[in-house]
């Protein structure tokens, strides 16, 4: 079935778009950042949309308050901006007062990891999935095409609770034509294969992909797992899938060894008594100002295509049962 | 509503009483920044301002009342208590295990709307709240109590752009202006000379009162509540870090100091004479 690639933010505004007509109760909320989709939100719905401005912490502050009052509230901007610039005012008043006072707040951040590719470090997000996953009673979704992301509105309006959803800005090729994953189980598993499982979490899926279609070539059948719930997945069901496993492979838009996907797994390996090793690919070297197309930035920070595969069959090749340790910080 | 029938400068006194009660059995609290809001809250509280109910804390009729500077509201302790919000023996057990009133107030105490005493929260969590409540048509007016000294957090200033631009009359926001932040006089770190002017030039509607005289505080509040402009509201009270305590009174480093028992027993013992 051919399904037309769209931009995620545009499939999730839909959804609210089409939901606020019949629910009273749907607040959004956007910290001056738009889409063709917002603008028919605007029109329609005048009365429960507001622009803050560039002014984040008040876009946290102000949603939270509309929550408190009863709304389920979509606050939307720029990924590194929604968490980086008002962390505290989410700690403050949504993770903390959410413990004593339900709120749904569902924050929308648009720009995971490189999709601004030639804005540079201040608009690419690297650090997002270590931040919002640090907060423990945040849903943190990260979908990797526009039918998961159009799929998680109901998780969004249904739940109560404070959520992050890290969108991509690009316009990404479709997974899931013939059906959305399961939502409530948190991930989805395109492969199985042998030994060796990826899984990878929003862009990341698609290089995945590319990934593991290589090693097929070398003859080496790897598992595929999209991880697009970092929080709230079905803990058993991922244990029973990855349970084959000899290695699992990380693989984030995100810095290595920092706290982020490759942590999750760590902790989830070891919590679930799997003796599998895991093997981390993410973003390595820092922070840098190097221009270049998504496919070059990612093949220079570790996490492109031709890197990643190329590490794999590395240690698929060596027969030594010491595998590289978790990156982190400056290549050696 | 509380009954206009309180006497409120008496009603004060006891309050400043109790303040020094709980501080002298939980020193862990600030006790300075807490002695300067007392008649705020008295007026707020018992003036007939704040429509609540104790024994119902999240009635929906209710105005908002959140309390931005958390740390220095240990006042509202024996005022949430008196008002029968929660059991007066709870303030026996303040920052003690079991208890819920700790050295910086949560939510989990009945009568505080949200999480505070982490600095600059406050206004914009209120305008969000009085945002919901005026596109929802809702009657309900949202006050918010901070500290001068909070001023200085960036996040306050954009509520307060934000509260103009959406006409937030039904927002009133309370200065504590006791001039004093941890490590000294504001005018020395970062003025908010002509705070009135400031606030009126962000399209505020700004009034200025002695915040010591409850009745003067009180007829303040209770004449912006009845406008209905289109303009959010504010009151800048001039009051006294310490209040009431020699060696605390209006000392630039009375944030982080404590008054020896010694003494606290003596104004307690001459305040029950009084």
């Amino acid at each position: 079935m051919s399904v037309k690639p769209r931009a995620m933010r545009d499939a999730l505004l839909d959804q609210i778009h089409r939901a606020m007509a019949h629910d009273p109760k749907i607040f959004f909320v956007s910290a001056d950042f738009g889409s063709p989709v917002l603008d028919r939100i605007r029109a329609d719905h005048p009365a429960r949309f507001v622009n803050v401005g560039v002014a984040e912490q008040n876009l946290i502050n102000v949603s939270a308050g509309l929550a408190l009052e009863g709304y389920k509230v979509f606050a939307y901007a720029i990924a590194p901006f929604i968490t980086m610039r008002c962390f505290e005012q989410i700690r403050v008043s949504l993770a903390l007062l959410s413990e004593v006072r339900p709120m749904n707040v569902n924050l929308i951040g648009v720009g995971a990891g490189y999709s601004y590719v030639v804005s540079g470090p201040t608009h690419q997000c690297y650090e997002d999935i270590t931040l919002m996953r640090g907060l423990p009673n945040f849903q943190v979704l990260s979908p990797s095409d526009h039918i998961t992301t159009e799929n998680l509105f109901g998780i969004c309006a249904g739940t109560i609770g404070p959520k992050y959803l890290r969108l991509d800005a690009q316009v990404l090729p479709v997974l899931y034509a013939d059906g959305p994953p399961d939502v409530t189980k948190g991930f989805h598993s395109h492969r199985r294969g042998r030994k060796i499982c990826l899984v990878a979490t929003g862009y990341m899926v698609h290089t995945a992909f590319i990934v593991a279609d290589r090693l097929r070539e070398a003859g080496i059948d790897v598992g595929l797992v999209d991880l697009f719930d970092l929080a709230r997945f079905s803990a058993k069901a991922l244990h029973d899938e990855l349970s084959p496993y000899q290695t699992i492979v990380s693989m984030e838009e995100g810095f290595a060894g920092r706290g982020g996907l490759d942590a999750l797994l760590y902790n989830f390996l070891g919590h679930s008594a799997l003796d599998a090793k895991l093997i981390n690919v993410g973003v390595e070297g820092g922070y840098r100002f190097e221009l270049g197309s998504r496919a070059e930035l990612h093949e220079q920070v570790g996490i492109g295509p031709d890197v990643v595969t190329k590490r794999l069959l590395q240690i698929s090749a060596s027969s030594s049962k010491t595998l590289p340790p978790l990156n982190g910080g400056r290549p050696q | 509503m509380i009954s206009n029938s309180v006497n409120l400068p008496d009603k004060a006194k006891w309050v400043w009483r109790e303040t020094l009660s709980v501080h002298r059995r939980a020193p862990e609290t600030r006790i300075a920044s807490s002695l300067s809001s007392i008649e705020i809250f008295v007026a707020l509280y018992y003036g007939g301002v704040l429509n609540i109910h104790p024994t119902d804390p999240r009635w929906d009729g209710r105005d908002r009342c959140v309390i931005s500077k958390g740390h220095g509201s240990i006042c509202m302790y024996p005022i949430l208590a008196d008002l029968g919000f929660f059991p007066a023996a709870e303030l026996d057990r303040v920052c003690k295990a079991g208890g819920i009133l700790g050295g910086i107030p949560d939510p989990i105490i009945p009568g505080y709307e949200t999480v505070n005493g982490s600095l600059g929260h406050g206004l914009g969590v209120g305008a969000g709240m009085a945002l919901g409540l005026k596109r929802g048509g809702s009657k309900q007016r949202v006050f918010v109590v901070c500290g001068d000294g909070e001023l200085h957090e960036g996040a306050n200033w954009e509520a307060i752009m934000f509260a103009s631009q959406h006409e937030l009359d039904n927002l009133h926001l309370i200065v504590d202006n006791n001039s004093i932040a941890m490590l000294g006089f504001t005018d020395d770190i970062v003025s908010h000379a002509g705070l009135v002017k400031r606030l009126e030039a962000f399209g505020w509607q700004c009034l200025e009162v002695d915040g010591h005289d409850v009745l003067a505080v009180q007829e303040q509040l209770l004449s912006l509540k009845a406008i209905s402009n289109g303009r959010p509201k504010a009151l800048v009270a001039r009051t006294l870090k310490g209040r009431g305590v020699p060696g605390l009174e209006n000392e630039a480093l009375s944030h982080i100091m404590a008054p020896k028992a010694e003494l606290l027993e003596e104004l307690l013992k001459a305040s029950d004479e009084r």
